[in-house]
């Protein structure tokens, strides 16, 4: 017996030896002041021109301002970092920075700052994720490549510490819009002379600074009190803390022990269920996010765009919405949101309105379907209840045989896509980069895109697109985009199906913690509720 | 003892590199395209691609590819995930929680699940008995999801009785619940062992003897029945620590514990394959190692248990 009880209390005194690791943990003097935020791990080091993600994009964005900011309710751009934005042929552009911005070590921010970040981003053997953000710049074919012939883009030019210009391979009209986007904003010196200091600890111009980081649980920003921005940040303390399920974060929000919530788990969505549990922290707005169902337009059978509108015309928006988003997202009637520039609504006409007979009638001019038409979406995503609705949609309206086909993961739905291995219709997300109706277009539809997974080509788009681009003004350049929209759905290469809102939630503690339409932190409106 | 151990030790060599080399080509042959889906929507660019190629060896042929990882191992290096995380920075973080889980899982059903399966085994049939009967019977049938999620909905979102997430740096009082989920289905078959093992030692030899040189009850019970039938349930328990040791994606998941089950499941879904092979290699080790101390322990608890 004698042995068994060593063994027991040896196992006890780890007990209590881990206790003692453990019991640390308890001054949460600063926690009260700390605004906590549901957050994942982010896919690459915090580096703006290498973040296309939105977790890593969530914490960039409070520690780098863009020459631009766009508005928290209506996502209108406004100057932040630039004083002026200047040009009189929408090509060579002239911007004048504000002085007085500094980074968070202390040097300036100058025209140097921004034209090297640029440089670094599009440069080929860095491999950044945002390079393709660069294309649009005179001299990117050159330093873009693998194998760069130039070291900078011929097409950016620091002309004194508070200007630069940018010259653009053609006129493009809207392209100060897009300038608050996080791969456009600027770099400290520090990470070009000491890049490993810099990404363990991540300096920028924003309204938050770095300050600790363990990978795979947390973050935490500090408030930066020599920030320049016309509106100031409150909250002293964020602490970005990982989660790996979305309902575990939203219980947490609840339950009063975490603050911020970015989305929302679907069970919460079902009978309007969150709006009861947080009450006034529930929040809903317009954003820039869409679903839609593509065509393999390789696959000869799907050739004819009678039947591609048939198989859009047969399927009910609004009662899946009902049924499966609470009612919350709101079905499409064209490929942009209501929240970007230049939006049209109804752009779609009939093609996107339910209508069985029409569609039968669609689907018999187009000499009907054989086989069946397989729907295919990655399952690690959340989509299977839709698709499913979808699909028993189509097949209870054209009486064809529709059926939802998941591949597992959204790498394996990647890899169908680049290799042109579809069989069927297959499941699209976009989130709009900056809020115009160009963002959900040009990349998706012009010949040869990098996200047209679809193979659509049709030179009237083409033409359409670049006149836009190249509008004397923004007015007449939305009006061009909305044009060559149209023509696209007229063509059907992508099923329109619904957009969804920006949706977020706020524990009892939080005054304000709000997101624009592009679903980024506005980290500046966070701030606590008085305590005491 | 010690020619068995260090045998045993030997083994574990070729058992390492072969697991190692298994899941290495597994986790590699698993996608042609291990880019794919890395860039969101838009496609890899060329020289992103041909970086990733570099950094991870895989123009090389995918035996001397194994060859360059298991090298790098061997000095300590688990290499680096996709987005420059070093692995053993990962691991370092994630596994003092994992080890505390476990620990608290396993004290919570050794202490639960022997102290009913005494009380089962010496009082026989009766209330006592059928309850827990019932109850291990409730716990084994219930999968631990459901375990898991019904006591965080209850105890934490509507009684308030707990956090539903278990913060970065949790204290011991934090873990119990989690442990108490983690251990449940575990502390029902130590539960059942420990009563069987009972029952069946109260009609040996050695207590009959015991007994009739006129030993007190109490002494009986502790000394002769208790330490003899505990040597199944010792194994038993050290096999679980073995296992708890390589974390609980379920559990962990449930409560935002940020262990060491979680990183290896985010690693798949994500196929990071720098994390996935690392971890999996650390625990190949840390199962064989606790495997061996069972072996051993059992040989001690038992003298009629002779290696060599």
């Amino acid at each position: 017996m004698r042995r068994l009880v060593t063994a027991g209390a040896a196992a006890l005194a780890v007990a209590l030896v881990a206790t003692a690791c453990g019991g640390g943990g308890g001054g949460d003097d600063p926690s009260a002041q700390t605004i906590s935020i549901e957050w994942g791990e982010p896919e690459n080091p915090l580096i703006p021109g290498n973040t296309t993600e939105q977790n890593g994009g969530d914490v960039i964005d409070a520690l780098f301002a863009g020459l631009v900011k766009y508005d928290v309710d209506t996502a209108d751009p406004s100057n932040e970092v630039a004083e002026s934005i200047t040009t009189t042929d929408n090509r060579n552009f002239t911007i004048r920075v504000k002085p007085g911005w500094t980074f968070h070590d202390g040097t300036p921010v100058t025209a140097q700052s921004f034209v090297d970040s640029w440089n670094w981003t599009a440069y080929g053997p860095n491999a950044a994720e945002a390079q393709s953000f660069m294309e649009k710049i005179d001299g990117y074919d050159e330093v873009s490549t693998e194998a760069p012939t130039a070291p900078t883009m011929r097409g950016l030019r620091v002309v004194d510490p508070q200007t630069f210009t940018v010259a653009l391979k053609a006129p493009f009209t809207i392209f100060p819009l897009t300038l608050g986007y996080s791969a456009y904003y600027p770099m400290p010196q520090k990470f070009f002379t000491d890049r490993a200091g810099y990404e363990a600890a991540p300096v920028g111009n924003g309204e938050f600074r770095f300050e600790s980081r363990t990978p795979n649980q947390n973050l935490t920003l500090v408030r930066n009190d020599q920030y320049a921005g016309s509106v100031k940040p409150q909250a002293q303390r964020l602490e970005f803390r990982v989660y790996s399920e979305i309902q575990t974060a939203y219980d947490d929000v609840v339950s009063g022990n975490l603050d911020h919530v970015r989305a929302m788990p679907s069970a919460a969505l079902a009978g309007d269920r969150w709006r009861t549990d947080l009450g006034a922290g529930a929040h809903q707005k317009e954003g820039l996010v869409t679903d839609s169902l593509g065509f393999p337009l390789y696959d000869p059978r799907f050739a004819n765009p009678d039947l591609r509108k048939a198989i859009s015309m047969a399927i009910d928006r609004q009662a899946i919405v009902n049924q499966i988003f609470g009612g919350v997202y709101r079905p499409a009637t064209g490929y942009a949101t209501s929240a970007a520039e230049g939006y049209v609504p109804g752009q779609c006409g009939e093609s996107c309105t339910f209508d069985p007979q029409r569609a039968q009638q669609l689907l018999a001019q187009a000499g009907g379907f054989q086989g069946p038409l397989t729907l295919t979406a990655n399952s690690d995503g959340g989509h299977d209840p839709y698709m499913q609705a979808v699909a028993n949609s189509i097949r209870q309206t054209l009486g064809i045989d529709a059926r939802y086909t998941p591949v597992p993961s959204f790498s394996e739905q990647r890899r169908l896509a680049n290799d042109r291995g579809f069989t069927g219709l297959f499941r699209n997300g976009w989130q709009g980069d900056y809020p115009s109706i160009e963002t959900f277009l040009t990349q998706l539809y012009r010949t040869n895109a990098s996200t047209n997974d679809y193979v659509y080509s049709n030179p009237a788009v083409d033409a359409a697109l670049s006149q836009a681009d190249q509008a004397p003004d923004i007015a007449t350049a939305d009006q061009g985009y909305a044009a060559a929209e149209r023509l696209v759905l007229g063509d059907m290469p992508n099923i329109p199906l619904w957009s969804r809102p920006v949706i977020y939630g706020n524990s009892a503690r939080v005054a304000e913690a709000e997101h624009n339409p592009l679903n980024r932190q506005d980290t500046t409106t966070y701030r606590l509720n008085p305590q005491g | 003892m010690g020619r068995y151990t260090l045998r045993r030790l030997l083994q574990l060599v070729p058992v390492f590199l072969g697991t190692t080399f298994i899941v290495y080509v597994l986790v590699w042959g698993l996608s042609d395209d291990p880019f794919a889906g890395k860039c969101g929507q838009r496609e890899c660019s060329a020289s992103y691609v041909a970086q990733m190629t570099e950094r991870y060896n895989l123009d090389d042929p995918l035996v001397l590819q194994y060859l360059k990882y298991l090298g790098a191992l061997l000095t300590g290096d688990f290499g680096q995930t996709f987005s420059g995380t070093e692995v053993s920075t990962l691991i370092a973080d994630a596994y003092p929680v994992t080890i505390q889980l476990a620990l608290v899982a396993v004290v919570i059903e050794a202490l639960i699940g022997v102290a009913a399966g005494v009380l089962t085994g010496l009082r026989g049939r009766g209330f006592v008995d059928n309850l827990v009967l019932v109850s291990t019977l409730v716990l084994i049938a219930l999968p631990v999801f459901v375990t898991g999620l019904v006591l965080r909905q209850v105890l934490g979102v509507e009684l308030g009785w707990i956090r539903p997430s278990v913060p970065g740096d949790p204290t011991i009082g934090q873990l119990i619940v989690p442990g108490f989920v983690l251990g449940s289905l575990s502390m029902a078959y130590v539960a059942r062992l420990t009563r069987t093992s009972l029952v069946e030692n109260a009609r040996a030899d050695f207590v009959r003897t015991a007994v009739a040189k006129g030993l007190p009850r109490r002494r009986v019970v502790g000394v002769h029945m208790l330490r003899n039938s505990l040597i199944p349930v010792v194994t038993f328990l050290g096999y679980d620590v073995g296992a708890l040791m390589g974390g609980a994606i379920v559990t962990e998941g449930v409560f935002n514990i940020r262990g060491i089950g979680g990183l290896v499941f985010r690693g798949i879904q994500q196929q990071d394959i720098a994390t996935v092979v690392g971890i999996v290699s650390l625990l190949v080790v840390v199962f064989l190692l606790a495997n061996l101390l069972v072996d051993l322990l059992y040989a001690v608890l038992d003298p009629r248990i002779r290696y060599d």
